[in-house]
C-alpha cells in the first residue's frame, strides 16, 4: 500500500513541476517550496547523523585523554561559525572561516600544481612525428597547438593584436569547438534527465512499459 | 513562410520533445549500442582486478542526476559482484547517499552478497577534499564506523583496509567538481587508480585526465551507462533510454536547422 | 584581534597542509590529519548556518503576512516534517535503512521534486538551441557543427546513419575539445594557485569582510 501511495505522490509532484512548462502556477510554486524546505532540512538531519554524532559525540564518548578533550576546539570553531547569524558578534565567525580558508588554500596549491599542472603539461609533451603513423602525428600536432593557443587566448596582459593575433585566433577556434562539444553533451544530459522522469511516469506510475 | 520557421512557439517545441521521448519508450525498440574506447577502458580496469580486491565507490551525485548515474552505478555494481570484488560505498554529496544505499542493497541481493563480508557502506562525511587526503593515511580517522554506526573493525572485510594502498580501484560517480578532487588528490598524491563516471555535462572536462593517464576510464552520461550495461550483459534504463535519446537528438538538430534556414532566408530578404 | 587572529590562523593552517604533503610522518602528518578532521567537522556546521538563514527569512515572511507567505508556510512545514521524519526514523530504526519513513519520504517526495526540476532544462535547452543557435559567423558555425556532430555521434542512431559518426565524435572529444579544455583548465589552475597563495600570505583578505 505504501508503495502505491508513494508512487502516486511522486507522480503528482512530478506533474506539479512539469506544469511550469505551461506557465508559472500555484502547483509549481507549492512543489518548489516543498523541495527547498525538504532539501534544507535533509542537510540538518545529515549534519547530526553523519557529522556531529560520529565525529564529535561518539568520538568524545569512546576516546580518552588528549584526543577526547581536543575535540572542544573543532566544536568551538563550529559554533562560532553559526554565530555569523548574530550581527553583533558575527566578527568572531571569521576565526572559523579563516581556518577553513587556510585548509582550502593549502589543498588548492598542492592539488593545482601536483594534481593538475604538472601531469597535464607532461602529457602535452608528445612526439610531433611518429614514423609510420601519419594520423597520430597529425593528432599530436593539433593537440599541442590547441593547448598552447587556448592558453595564450587567456593571457590578458598583452593585447590581442599584431603577431600575437594569429595564435589567439587559432585558440579561439579550438575554444569554439570545445564549447560546441560541451553543448552537445549538455543537451544529452538534460534529455537523459527527462527520459528518466518520463520513464518513471510510464513505467512505475502508469505501468505502460 | 521562412519567418514562421524561425519563430515556432516554444510550447510546440516542448510538446514535440515530449513526444520524441514518450513514443520511443512506449515502442520498446532497442537499438544496437556501440561501446566507446573510454568506457571499454573503464570496464577493462575492473576486469583486470584480481578476485577479492576492494573497489571504493564514491556516490557524488543527488537525485537531480539520478536518471544518468543510477543506471551506471547499478551496472558497475553488478560487474563488481559478478567478479567477487569487495565493495565499499561512500558519499560526498549528502543528498545522494540513499541512492547509493538502495542500489547496493538491490544488487547485493541479486548476487547473494553478505553485508560486512562482501560489501560495506561507510556513509557520508562533510569536507570533501579533507576526506580524500585523510583516507590516504587511515580511513578510520574519518570513518570510524559505517553508515549505521557499526565500528569498521567489527566488519570482517574492512579489517585489512586502511588506506588507498588497500583499494584496487576507485569508481567516482560524479555530478560536479568532486571528480576533479579525486583525481588531483587521491590520484596524484597517493597513486590511486581511478575510473570516473559522470553526467554528460561534466564528462568533457575530464578528457584531459584520460589522455594524461590520470584516470583509467571514463563513463559519460546515460549513453556511457548504456555501454557499460552492454558490457556486463545486463540491460537497464541506459539501454532502454537510448532510442528516445536518439530520436530527441535528431529532433533538436532538426530544430537548429529550421531555425537557421529561417534566419538566413530572412537575412537574405 | 579582529584581523590578526584570523590571518594567523589561515597562515598556520595553510602552511601546515602544504608541508604535510612533503613530510607525511608524525608529528607533521598527524597534525595535518587532525586539522583535516577539524575541517570536516567545521564545514558541516555551515549546513546549519544555511538552514537557519532560510528559516529566518521565511518565518519573517509568514509573521509579516507578506505576499506569497502561504508558500513560505509550505517551506517551513516541509522543513519541520523532514526533520521530524528524519530524527524519528533515525532514533527508532537507524536512519538510512531501506523501508524507513525517512527513505519513503526521500524516494517519493524528494527524488521526484529534485529530478523533475532539473529535467525541465531539457525543454529549455531545446528551445534555446532553436532560438539562439545561429551560424552568424565562422565561430558560431564551428560551435554549431561541433555540437551537432557530438550529438549525433554519441547516440546509437548516429552509428546507423553513418558508421563513422561515433568515431568523428570521439575524435572531436579526444583532440580539439580536449586540447582546449586543457588550455583553459591550466589557466584556471594557475589562477587557483595564485589566489590560494595570496590567501595564505594574507594579501587576499576579502573573506574577512
Amino acid at each position: 500500500m505504501s508503495i502505491i501511495v508513494g508512487t502516486w505522490v511522486a507522480a503528482f509532484l512530478t506533474l506539479c513541476i512539469f506544469s511550469f512548462l505551461y506557465k508559472d502556477n500555484p502547483f509549481y510554486k507549492f512543489a518548489e517550496h516543498l523541495y527547498v524546505g525538504s532539501s534544507a532540512a535533509y542537510m540538518l538531519v545529515y549534519f547530526y547523523f553523519f557529522n556531529i554524532k560520529p565525529m564529535l559525540i561518539d568520538k568524545f564518548i569512546t576516546s580518552a585523554g588528549t584526543v577526547r578533550w581536543i575535540l572542544i576546539i573543532p566544536a568551538f570553531f563550529g559554533i562560532i561559525m553559526i554565530l555569523r547569524i548574530i550581527p553583533q558578534i558575527s566578527w568572531i565567525s571569521r576565526w572559523a572561516i579563516a581556518f577553513t580558508m587556510g585548509i582550502g588554500s593549502g589543498i588548492g596549491i598542492v592539488a593545482g600544481i601536483h594534481g593538475y599542472i604538472l601531469p597535464q603539461i607532461k602529457a602535452t609533451f608528445l612526439p610531433l612525428v611518429i614514423p609510420g603513423n601519419v594520423v597520430e602525428s597529425i593528432n599530436n600536432i593539433i593537440l599541442i597547438i590547441g593547448v598552447i593557443t587556448t592558453f595564450l587566448f587567456f593571457y590578458f596582459s598583452k593585447e590581442h593584436k599584431g603577431l600575437f593575433k594569429v595564435p589567439v585566433r587559432i585558440g579561439m577556434t579550438f575554444i569554439m569547438i570545445s564549447f560546441g562539444a560541451s553543448f552537445g553533451y549538455t543537451v544529452m544530459a538534460r534529455l537523459s534527465l527527462l527520459i528518466g522522469r518520463i520513464h518513471f511516469l510510464l513505467h512505475d506510475w502508469l505501468h505502460l512499459i | 513562410m521562412f519567418k514562421k520557421l524561425a519563430t515556432i512557439d516554444r510550447r510546440y517545441i516542448y510538446v514535440i520533445i515530449a513526444i520524441c521521448i514518450i513514443i520511443p519508450l512506449l515502442t520498446k525498440i532497442v537499438l544496437e549500442i556501440k561501446v566507446s574506447p573510454p568506457v571499454q577502458s573503464a570496464y577493462d580496469s575492473m576486469e583486470k582486478l584480481p578476485t577479492s580486491s576492494s573497489v571504493l565507490f564514491s556516490i557524488d551525485y543527488e537525485p537531480s542526476a539520478e536518471p544518468e548515474l543510477q543506471p551506471m552505478l547499478l551496472a558497475i555494481l553488478r560487474h563488481a559482484f559478478k567478479k567477487d570484488l569487495k565493495v565499499i560505498v561512500m558519499c560526498h554529496w549528502p543528498l545522494g547517499f540513499p541512492l547509493g544505499q538502495s542500489a547496493l542493497v538491490q544488487v547485493a541481493k541479486e548476487y547473494n552478497k553478505e553485508y560486512g563480508k562482501d560489501y560495506v557502506n561507510i556513509g557520508y562525511r562533510p569536507g570533501t577534499e579533507a576526506i580524500m587526503i585523510g583516507i590516504g593515511r587511515e580511513i578510520r580517522d574519518f570513518f570510524a564506523s559505517d553508515y549505521a554506526g557499526v565500528l569498521l573493525d567489527s566488519l570482517p572485510m574492512m579489517r585489512a583496509i586502511h588506506n588507498y594502498r588497500d583499494i584496487g580501484l576507485l569508481i567516482g560517480l560524479e555530478a560536479g567538481a568532486t571528480g576533479d578532487f579525486w583525481v588531483r588528490l587521491a590520484g596524484a598524491q597517493f597513486g590511486q587508480k581511478i575510473v570516473l563516471g559522470g553526467t554528460a555535462v561534466t564528462t568533457p572536462d575530464w578528457y584531459p585526465y584520460l589522455q594524461a593517464g590520470q584516470i583509467d576510464g571514463l563513463i559519460g552520461g546515460l549513453k556511457g551507462a548504456a555501454e557499460y550495461e552492454k558490457l556486463v550483459e545486463s540491460s537497464g534504463r541506459g539501454i532502454v533510454g537510448m532510442t528516445a535519446q536518439s530520436v530527441a537528438h535528431i529532433a533538436i538538430i532538426v530544430f537548429i536547422l529550421l531555425g537557421n534556414i529561417g534566419y538566413f532566408a530572412i537575412r537574405r530578404k | 584581534m579582529k584581523r590578526a587572529v584570523p590571518l594567523t590562523i589561515t597562515f598556520i593552517t595553510g602552511f601546515l597542509i602544504i608541508i604535510g604533503f612533503f613530510i607525511p610522518h608524525d608529528p607533521i602528518g598527524g597534525l595535518q590529519s587532525t586539522f583535516l578532521q577539524w575541517y570536516a567537522i567545521i564545514v558541516g556546521f555551515t549546513m546549519v548556518l544555511g538552514l537557519m538563514t532560510l528559516a529566518k527569512v521565511h518565518t519573517r515572511k509568514i509573521l509579516r503576512r507578506e505576499a506569497g507567505f502561504g508558500y513560505s508556510t509550505v517551506l517551513i512545514g516541509a522543513m519541520i516534517t523532514t526533520l521530524s521524519v528524519g530524527f524519528y526514523s533515525g532514533v527508532k530504526y537507524g536512519i538510512f535503512e531501506t523501508g524507513t519513513p525517512f527513505m519513503w519520504y526521500y524516494n517519493n517526495i524528494f527524488v521526484p521534486l529534485s529530478a523533475t526540476m532539473f529535467s525541465l532544462l531539457a525543454f529549455f535547452i531545446t528551445s534555446a538551441a532553436y532560438r539562439a543557435f545561429r551560424a552568424r559567423n565562422i565561430d558560431a558555425a564551428l560551435l554549431l557543427i561541433a555540437g551537432a556532430l557530438v550529438m549525433i555521434g554519441r547516440v546509437p542512431v548516429g552509428d546507423i546513419i553513418w558508421s563513422k559518426f561515433p568515431d568523428v565524435a570521439e575524435w572531436i572529444m579526444n583532440i580539439p575539445q580536449m586540447a582546449a579544455k586543457r588550455g583553459i583548465l591550466i589557466g584556471i589552475a594557475l589562477g587557483m594557485i595564485a589566489t590560494s597563495l595570496r590567501i595564505i600570505l594574507g594579501i587576499e583578505r576579502t573573506y574577512l569582510r
